[in-house]
């Protein structure tokens, strides 16, 4: 008897969507997410100045009637900014993640389904990059890797592949025991048929949760790396540049920096709670 | 318990192996020349080229590069900072002792707000302050510290006065940073403690001690506490490796002196060796509070060592 019904059986239920929409958290992190990807789509026609250029004489005006959030020292429209900075930050985001996934799913797959020495030596992989905490793995590949956007998204992705192919390791170990795929093999089924047909779909459910509240670490780090100086150069409008560049107008500016970290933060709560939410739907044992 | 501290330390080494050919490797992995990209700001005859390469031993095998690079670092020989021309392990003398500072009082703020944060919400279930706290940590996971760090500036440093906004050395430089780091943290610790809490108070041995006629509070801090802080501590040290992490942002958010600046200003500067060695330091220091956390954790609880 297996001992726990494959996820896929469950994900594929129509009721899966049914009961993502019951949980409130879920609903509310999927509207703020449409909310700020429709805004980000439409950032070049919902701004209403250019994000870049500069108009001195408009310096640091407060939000009202002419800017609606405010300019900062270089009398850029803060919400022009703002929109082009969630279009950076979202595809920075996304792209990170999927180089994560890209490269973490088949070192798992292929970690988990072979065993053995190929599992041994990456598990060792594995635990050597895990010993470099959070940020710090990224920061030593920007380091190499020279500061800019496109080696933050590269960095922020590759710091993360660790913990994306433990994951799917852990998953494919599982399946493996499976009847079924031990049926497949024993009518000769090719490895790697077995894996992309009886083994991936047991991965996407926990590959999905994971996703989802990566994008917002992933949006997070990429704009602490910004913020560093590391990540996006001036003039690009990117959420944690921003902030970087409002932190000497705080006390008479407060608006340059507030409106960016608001972005930010509303952006990562999205992908919490939407990740939270279908964790609970789709696989409820990584619950905390 | 001696097989397991000899087991959990000698799975140390592989990992301190790995660690230092990962950092080892970071020179060669650079686009391009790293002695001309680390010399690129200053004007240098092709002599001083040759002299650096020769000051790094570039010019040797790579596997005695390796175990030069090995047999330094266990000496405490992390090599010299190119920006100024001072041993690494002297710059990360001078830091070490303000972001330790930082992480400890940190992790004392995380701790003094999210257990008892997570305790009460658990003991109210699907209360107001339930919902509210778990909104509040929910919140606090989703902010960027180097926001959390500028909006603390503005409240408690510009408009009260009441502490220094940038800086370091005396306590009250201390407490902006710290705080700034340990709430974040604190948003896990309640959220882990709830969930912990909760799976407890429903155990049969907490119910039994209830029907024993124990007072509640009683019941709640020595049995039901005592036992869901054990998987609390288990991620005091990724914890402890988020808050050594997070110090590189915060340092900079206040202007901190400390390992975070140094690695970041290291960066910047393009100074190779400099980044290595903080590099170095911070992940082994990582490794080794894990076995800390793991041979405490075996304490608390006799399943690990056992088991």
């Amino acid at each position: 008897m297996p001992s726990s019904i494959p996820a896929s059986d469950s994900d594929s239920r129509p009721g899966a969507l049914r009961r993502l929409t019951r949980q409130r958290g879920a609903v509310v992190g999927l509207v703020i997410l449409t909310v700020l990807a429709s805004m980000a789509v439409a950032a070049p026609w919902l701004s209403p100045r250019d994000p870049i250029k500069t108009a001195p004489r408009e310096a640091l005006q407060a939000p009202g009637a002419r800017f609606l959030l405010g300019s900062d020292q270089f009398g850029r429209d803060v919400a022009s900014r703002a929109l082009h900075g969630a279009r950076l930050s979202l595809t920075v985001g996304l792209i990170a993640v999927s180089i994560a996934i890209g490269l973490g799913t088949p070192v798992g797959l292929l970690s988990g389904y072979y065993g053995g020495r190929v599992d041994g030596f990456v598990m060792r992989v594995i635990d050597v990059l895990l010993a470099f905490p959070g940020i710090l793995l990224a920061l030593a590949i920007v380091s190499v890797l020279s500061p800019g956007l496109n080696n933050v998204m590269l960095a922020v992705g590759l710091s993360a592949v660790p913990n994306y192919a433990r994951l799917v390791r852990a998953s494919t170990l599982s399946a493996r025991e499976q009847l079924y795929v031990e049926a497949a093999r024993a009518l000769g089924g090719r490895d790697l048929s077995i894996v992309a047909r009886y083994i991936l779909p047991n991965v996407v459910a926990p590959l999905i949760v994971t996703a989802t509240l990566g994008l917002g670490t992933a949006i997070l780090s990429a704009a602490a790396l910004s913020f560093l100086g590391l990540g996006s150069q001036p003039p690009q409008p990117e959420w944690g540049r921003m902030l970087s560049e409002g932190r000497d107008y705080l006390r008479e500016a407060w608006w340059i920096s507030t409106v960016p970290g608001l972005g930010i933060m509303m952006t990562v709560l999205a992908m919490n709670l939407l990740g939270d939410g279908l964790r609970d739907v789709l696989d409820p044992r990584l619950k905390v | 318990m001696l097989t397991y501290l000899a087991r959990r330390s000698l799975a140390v080494v592989p990992v301190l192996f790995g660690v230092t050919l990962a950092v080892f490797s970071m020179l060669f992995l650079v686009p391009g020349d790293p002695v001309k990209i680390m010399l690129a700001e200053f004007v240098t005859t092709p002599d001083q080229v040759a002299q650096m390469r020769a000051q790094l031993h570039l010019d040797e095998p790579i596997l005695k590069q390796y175990g030069r690079f090995v047999v330094n670092a266990v000496r405490g020989d992390l090599g010299t900072s190119i920006r100024s021309r001072r041993p690494v392990s002297t710059e990360i003398g001078e830091n070490v002792g303000s972001t330790a500072q930082l992480a400890l009082a940190s992790m004392a703020v995380a701790v003094a707000i999210g257990v008892p944060l997570g305790l009460m919400a658990a003991l109210a279930r699907n209360s107001w302050f339930d919902v509210g706290s778990m909104i509040v940590a929910l919140l606090g996971v989703s902010m960027p510290s180097f926001w959390l760090g500028l909006l603390m500036i503005v409240a408690f440093s510009l408009h009260l006065g009441w502490f220094p906004a940038t800086g370091g050395g005396d306590l009250w430089h201390l407490v902006l940073p710290s705080v700034t780091l340990g709430m974040i943290a604190s948003a896990i610790i309640a959220r882990l403690t709830r969930s912990s809490m909760l799976e407890v108070l429903g155990q049969d041995y907490v119910r039994t001690a209830r029907a024993k006629g124990l007072a509640w509070w009683g019941v709640v801090v020595r049995h039901a506490l005592k036992n869901a802080l054990i998987p609390v501590i288990t991620i005091f040290g990724l914890q402890f490796g988020n808050l050594l992490a997070g110090a590189v942002i915060v340092e900079t958010v206040f202007s901190r002196p400390g390992l975070g600046r140094l690695i970041v200003g290291g960066i910047l500067a393009k100074d190779f060796p400099l980044v290595q060695g903080t590099v170095l330091f911070v992940a082994t220091a990582y490794v080794l509070i894990n076995v800390l956390v793991d041979i405490a954790y075996a304490f608390v609880d006799p399943r690990i060592r056992f088991g």
